[in-house]
């Protein structure tokens, strides 16, 4: 019994496999845009802001990705408006936030006598306490993601290319740029049971800067920028289960041998043409 | 209706007043040179008339509207210095491609008219060759035509081009002389930019001395030989401080 589909076998993991496919599709997808946007940073600290709200949830009962969501969603409007209205950088604006709305739940949670224990879960990950209502939310919140990258991504992709002149023609570049920042806060709570706070960010950014590596054309990257997602939620999944580690460090493991295997290729490609 | 009225503009950068009260009108089929010192303000109108900085005083029109309430691809712009990541993955036929994207809807699909414009902006200037290039391994004057290709495949209604003649080589010069005085004959209006004096007969139907405000506004002949540019030139040498 058992052998290399023993994983696959159990209810847990079944679950487990189908929201590792849906979170690495939609984190190297939209990382490809936060890398061309240099806009890592920002995961990070979406990620750490959703904190803010996963600690109201938890004192109040409340559900905990709608906490998250409402957590990440005002922080990235946040971090967009504190941007152009007060003139400072956007790393700048991103550092402000995050850590403010971190601090909020760090500050609620300790005032509270409750048990803080499974919050180590959202720190770091729990793809397998996944529950069926989590794998429903996930599957739909990544649809709706996908539908609006799908219908944006033309002015997205004009806009992160050159928002000037994007302007100047006539397309709402403000708009777009905060649809973005929303769109990737939903894909940051989808992803935090995954991976968990603290390594959200690696899977927003480490397939995508692999794929660039790679090819020099955005939709070979971000299909490319996938498939290493993938591998890497998927195989990181796997091998954890194997060896016995954390699901969540393991997944980023694997993203990042991929990077370096990626850098190593695209050096010899680079070096070869030249 | 004239393609552009701007009247009494002024702009302002924090405390500095960048246009002092300008006023001009762009019909339809002129090529409308702006000549002027460094710090003239001539890049300043050319990003109010496409809605890049909004005016502290005054209006700008252009075709009746507010640059912002323009239906999406009206203004074509190509800015001074192109600020992009040159690493971004496009190629040359991407970027053109782009062009194409505010006038097509977010469900809209490519149609046979998008594609043969971007084909017909690639062959007018003359890109062809280095189409599927991706743009860091072009010359600075094939990134200019990129992006002059970019503003045609977009079919606007009003082209903006700040300095394309700057820091390009003979060939591409004579390219885009030829391409904005078709599109001119055509019946697009063009408001440009330019350092070089000497050509501006050849480029333009009328030329407008910027510097702050409009000091001169004529044929190109008549601005030159009124002296006004030259008034300028000392002025700005006597007074030196320039932005």
């Amino acid at each position: 019994m058992g052998g290399v589909l023993e994983p696959f076998q159990q209810d847990f993991m079944q679950r487990a496999f189908v929201v590792a496919v849906i979170v690495g599709t939609l984190c190297s997808a939209m990382g490809t845009y936060v890398v061309l946007r240099k806009l890592s940073f920002i995961g990070d600290g979406l990620a750490h802001a959703s904190f803010a709200g996963i600690a109201i949830a938890y004192l109040r009962g409340a559900n905990f990705y709608a906490g998250a969501a409402v957590a990440t969603i005002v922080t990235a409007l946040g971090i967009g408006f504190v941007h152009r209205r007060a003139r400072v950088s956007l790393d700048t604006s991103i550092g402000v936030l995050f850590t403010g709305a971190f601090a909020l739940g760090v500050f609620l949670l300790s005032r509270s006598p409750r048990a803080t224990v499974d919050l180590q879960s959202f720190l770091f990950g729990s793809i397998l306490g996944v529950s069926p209502g989590d794998v429903a939310t996930v599957a739909g919140l990544g649809l709706a993601v996908a539908l609006v990258v799908g219908a944006l991504w033309r002015p997205l992709l004009y806009t992160s290319f050159d928002p000037v002149v994007a302007q100047a023609a006539g397309i709402r570049t403000g708009l777009i740029d905060y649809a973005l920042l929303v769109v990737l806060a939903v894909t940051i709570v989808v992803s935090l049971q995954a991976v968990g706070i603290v390594l959200v960010a690696a899977l927003l950014v480490t397939p995508a800067a692999a794929a660039s590596q790679l090819t020099k054309r955005f939709i070979p990257m971000m299909l490319l920028a996938i498939a290493f997602g993938v591998v890497s939620t998927v195989g990181g999944l796997y091998a954890s289960y194997e060896l016995h580690a954390s699901s969540g460090a393991t997944i980023v493991l694997l993203a990042t041998l991929i990077f370096f295997a990626a850098l190593a290729i695209g050096g010899v490609r680079r070096r070869s043409l030249t | 209706m004239n393609a552009v009225e701007v009247h009494d503009l002024h702009v302002r950068y924090d405390s500095v007043e960048a246009l002092q009260g300008v006023d001009f009108t762009l019909p339809r089929g002129t090529a409308l040179g702006i000549v002027g010192p460094n710090g003239s303000g001539k890049s300043t109108l050319l990003k109010a008339v496409a809605g890049l900085v909004q005016p502290a005083e005054g209006s700008v029109r252009v075709q009746g509207r507010a640059p912002r309430d323009l239906p999406p691809g009206t203004i074509g712009y190509v800015p001074q210095v192109e600020d992009v990541d040159w690493q971004f993955p496009v190629s040359v036929r991407d970027v053109v491609t782009m062009g194409r994207y505010p006038r097509i809807g977010p469900f809209r699909r490519f149609s046979a008219h998008d594609h043969s414009a971007v084909a017909r902006a690639i062959d007018a200037l003359d890109l062809g060759a280095v189409a599927d290039r991706h743009i860091s391994e072009l010359s600075g004057g094939q990134q200019q035509r990129a992006f002059v290709a970019r503003a045609i495949a977009q079919e606007p209604l009003l082209l903006l081009l700040d300095e394309p003649t700057t820091g390009v080589d003979a060939a591409t010069e004579e390219s885009l002389l030829k391409l904005v005085r078709g599109l001119v004959a055509d019946g697009l209006p063009v408001l440009m930019t330019t350092h070089d004096l000497d050509r501006a007969p050849e480029w333009f139907d009328r030329l407008i001395v910027v510097d702050r405000k409009i000091l001169a506004d004529g044929t190109p002949g008549d601005v030159l030989e009124s002296g006004a540019y030259a008034g300028i030139r000392e002025h700005t040498h006597t007074h030196g401080h320039r932005r």
